[in-house]
């Protein structure tokens, strides 16, 4: 392209050759990129590939230290997030950023506020413009509530309506905003972005989730450590295309193939009326029975808030309120404390790393062996050596890529750091793992030695259950699925009868007393 | 990739400074002083500074058990200051059984034993409201701060024991030994146990698991309860320690003046916690040695004395000692800066 000064017709920006170097490593290497006006432009690529990167680029959070943009004839250069919304380009972040402990309209007008005489603050038009935005994103909310007690999904919309409520939003960046919607809100999602680029505003979409990519997107461009790897329209390609060019060689999520009768084989877990009591009634679980068997991946699928996370919580010893009877190899539970439950073989893969997963100030070692430390020890004192021992074994066995374990554990990439829980959670010797959302947020190669990881340790006799919200991945690795539904069971499939469309049919089944409401 | 090797290095080379940035203050201190002030390296003079350090030096090790779980500890300098009360009362008057109508006089080191016992359920009442009831850690120990220096004044009206020389006859003699120098010796009885108490909660802290469950409630207490420790139940270990630590001072205190005022301790807590802080302990928690704590205390200990040889007066003093304390925080604030950037090369080099 060379030295371009004009954007093309059906483009609104175009990035120039843009590099970022962060201390020690070039997070974007001469990367050009076209933003197409009023389409979504995706951007795909594992994680560390610089798809953020970029982003923040475009939306004045960071500078690049070579290249230009462009907008139109003009050479642009954003020092600030002011100044990229000056030219009407808005980013909803991968975190939420909102204030929890403000209402709705003053979370849409943060930063925007209307005044009277330049010193009051003007809520009724504050209130009447908020209603307005929400109704145009269909999704009317109680504009008092505080921000904190809605849903992930409301508060998604709450960042969408803050990016729209100033009429000069020409370009909306969004960096995996699906990561914690329910199916549903996805759908909803979609079609506000239809409606946007409908109205000629761009998108430019960055998501993990592949099947999305393929529904929403229009045009994708690939980016592959900090490079520019390939773009093309969406109606031309594949999604085996697409991992091929992210990826750089075929790779695939593993195909289960067990041939096991699973009617033959003890079972080491039995839950029967578990029951969940949400605060204001009804139940965040709602008398769950199931049962697991020794060495079985169960999965556990159903739509956000369906009272799937819960469920661990409750086999943890967090809700001590939960009512009903679990019995371990036979024998009836008393769930009292987590480290308890621990002792007794139990194990949790927490949902969220960051905050429930990693002790960020510990090295990787440490990280690794805390659950089972207690172990470890010669008197009163640690002992070093068998500690190293087990950690280093654990290493081995899970492939995690460490170049010294003493190093800080954000040294990791979020896939090695996923394992880090994964293996401290397999070093308390579990007759029982579960993993929440095992796969949340690592990319795709790692997606896959996790599932390796899953399936190495069921052949070896541990049972398993798995909690996911994708599709794919949850018909890929389990070998028996329950749904859940508003806390209710809504379908068990085995073996064969695990299906994308009847898994999502029955994640909506018990939702329908309950539609008016949401 | 040669310049990066380069900046690496030398990141690595800041990063060992950083690191050793309270010892490298120290040092400079000490040929500061040595120089502007006379005698200041004598072995006598050092041996006061030592003595002053042992007091807060103490309180500096629990308030680091407390300040590394993440929380902090108001009440340290009343507890102390109770505990002095309580052992002087012991000694002076005795324990007054009216239902029986006799008075007891305990040994001095049953008397140093009960002292240090009801420091640490002190300390452990702390730690209790402060996970059982959810109170923030500031306002639980600010409460009972105030409610033990009340207590210490009720003890004796406001006054003062100043008879804990003991009596050979009811065989209470001998308090007087933990604020002198040991036998034979010019080391002061303080800076032994001071000594002591460091190497056991250095021990504890970095080679036994509690010690270590110490470190990651600090770091992240969500993570913590999930691996399966007991973090109430921890943390009211590090409370009661930390009580524990204030009754030895309290007793220390005491013996130096060889009497007991309610006044112990007040606002040694702010010292406690400047030592700590100045020796690389993270307010936000997870962070934090023993050893760096003890050079912080002798940080603090060689401005006051070396300033006070110097001439310099109190209210510089005050002065000086809080730019110190924040400096020192804003190095901190820089030192954890770079290790985040250094830890982001390192997983960009493993990629």
């Amino acid at each position: 392209m060379g030295e371009a000064y004009k954007c093309a017709e059906n483009v609104f920006l175009h990035a120039e050759k843009i590099s970022k170097i962060y201390p020690g490593t070039k997070a974007l290497d001469q990367v050009s990129f076209d933003l197409l006006k009023g389409k979504v432009n995706v951007l795909i690529g594992e994680n560390g590939a610089g798809k953020s990167t970029l982003m923040k680029m475009i939306a004045g959070i960071e500078q690049p230290n070579e290249g230009t943009m462009y907008i139109g004839d003009q050479e642009v250069y954003f020092k600030d997030t002011t100044e990229a919304r000056k030219h009407g380009i808005g980013i909803i972040h991968q975190e939420l950023s909102l204030f929890p402990n403000l209402n709705v309209y003053q979370n849409i007008y943060m930063n925007k506020e209307k005044t009277k005489s330049r010193v009051v603050l003007d809520d009724k038009k504050h209130m009447e413009g908020a209603r307005k935005v929400l109704e145009r994103l269909e999704h009317p909310l109680d504009l008092n509530a505080k921000v904190g007690e809605l849903r992930v999904g409301q508060q998604q919309m709450i960042e969408i309506a803050r990016n729209l409520v100033e009429d000069d939003l020409k370009v909306l960046i969004m960096d995996e905003p699906t990561s914690s919607l329910s199916q549903q809100e996805v759908q909803v999602l979609f079609k506000i972005m239809r409606e946007l680029t409908a109205g000629g505003i761009s998108i430019v979409y960055i998501s993990h989730r592949l099947e999305e990519i393929m529904e929403i997107g229009d045009h994708v461009t690939i980016l592959r450590d900090g490079k520019y790897v390939a773009d093309a329209e969406v109606k031309d390609i594949d999604v085996p295309w697409i991992v091929h060019q992210m990826t750089g060689g075929a790779k695939s999520y593993p195909k289960r193939d067990r041939e096991v009768d699973w009617s033959k084989v003890e079972n080491v877990l039995e839950v029967k009326d578990l029951c969940l009591p949400k605060q204001g009634g009804g139940y965040l679980v709602d008398h769950l029975d199931f049962e697991l068997k020794k060495g079985e991946v169960l999965g556990i699928y159903g739509l956000m808030g369906a009272g799937r996370s819960e469920v661990f919580e409750c086999l943890m010893g967090l809700h001590p309120e939960h009512t009903g009877e679990v019995k371990l190899n036979g024998e009836a539970l008393k769930i009292k404390s987590i480290s308890e439950q621990i002792d007794k073989g139990f194990a949790l893969i927490p949902e969220d790393r960051q905050a429930q997963g990693l002790v960020q100030t510990l090295d990787i070692e440490k990280n690794c062996s805390l659950s089972a430390l207690k172990r470890y020890t010669k008197g009163i004192f640690l002992d070093k050596k068998l500690e190293g021992e087990k950690v280093d074994g654990q290493i081995k066995d899970i492939h995690i890529k460490v170049a010294d374990k003493k190093l800080p554990i954000l040294s990791l990439s979020g896939g090695n750091q996923q394992k880090v829980v994964i293996g401290k959670g397999i070093l308390t010797e579990p007759k029982i793992l579960l993993m929440d959302e095992p796969s949340r947020g690592i990319d795709i190669g790692a997606k896959t030695e996790v599932f390796d990881i899953i399936n190495q340790y069921a052949e070896a006799g541990l049972s398993i259950i798995v909690i996911s919200s994708e599709l794919q991945e949850i018909v890929a690795i389990a070998d028996r699925v329950i749904v859940l539904s508003n806390g209710l069971k809504t379908g068990e499939f085995n073996g064969d009868e695990i299906e994308q469309d009847t898994l999502v049919l029955a994640s909506y089944k018990g939702h329908h007393t309950e539609k008016k409401e949401s | 990739m040669a310049a990066n090797q380069k900046s690496g290095n030398n990141n690595k080379l800041m990063m060992t400074i950083l690191k050793g940035r309270t010892f490298i203050v120290l040092v400079i201190l000490l040929i500061f002083f040595s120089i502007t002030a006379d005698n200041f390296l004598s072995a006598g003079a050092l041996l006061t500074v030592a003595k002053h350090v042992a007091l807060y030096g103490i309180l500096a090790i629990g308030m680091t058990y407390v300040i590394i779980t993440g929380g902090i500890d108001l009440s340290v300098g009343s507890v102390a200051g109770l505990a002095g009360m309580i052992a002087g009362g012991l000694i002076q008057e005795g324990l007054t059984l009216k239902v029986f109508g006799v008075t007891i006089y305990c040994s001095v080191p049953l008397i140093v034993l009960i002292t240090v016992l009801l420091g640490a359920l002190m300390g452990m009442i702390n730690g209790i409201v402060i996970t059982k009831f959810n109170v923030a850690p500031f306002i639980a120990t600010l409460g009972t701060m105030y409610i033990w220096r009340g207590f210490a004044n009720i003890r004796s009206n406001g006054a003062t024991f100043s008879e804990l020389a003991g009596k050979e006859g009811l065989g209470n003699t001998g308090f007087e030994v933990f604020g002198r120098n040991l036998g034979g010796t010019s080391i002061p009885c303080g800076v032994l146990i001071l000594a002591i108490i460091a190497v056991i909660a250095g021990l504890i802290l970095k080679k036994t698991p509690f010690g270590w469950h110490v470190l990651s409630i600090g770091g992240n207490e969500k993570a913590s309860k999930l691996s399966g420790i007991k973090v109430d139940r921890v943390k009211i270990w590090v409370y009661a320690f930390s009580g524990f630590c204030s009754a030895v001072v309290g007793i220390i205190a005491t013996s130096q003046l060889v009497s007991a005022t309610p006044k112990t301790g007040e606002s040694w807590e702010m010292n406690a916690i400047a030592a700590s802080v100045l020796g690389g302990t993270s307010m936000a928690g997870g962070v934090g040695t023993i050893g760096g704590t003890i050079v912080g205390a002798f940080v603090i200990g060689v401005i006051n004395d070396g300033m006070t040889m110097c001439g310099v007066t109190e209210f510089w003093q005050k002065i000086i000692r809080g730019l110190v304390i924040i400096i020192a925080v804003i190095i901190d604030q820089v030192q954890r800066n770079l290790q985040a950037k250094m830890a982001l090369q390192a997983r960009n080099e493993n990629k």
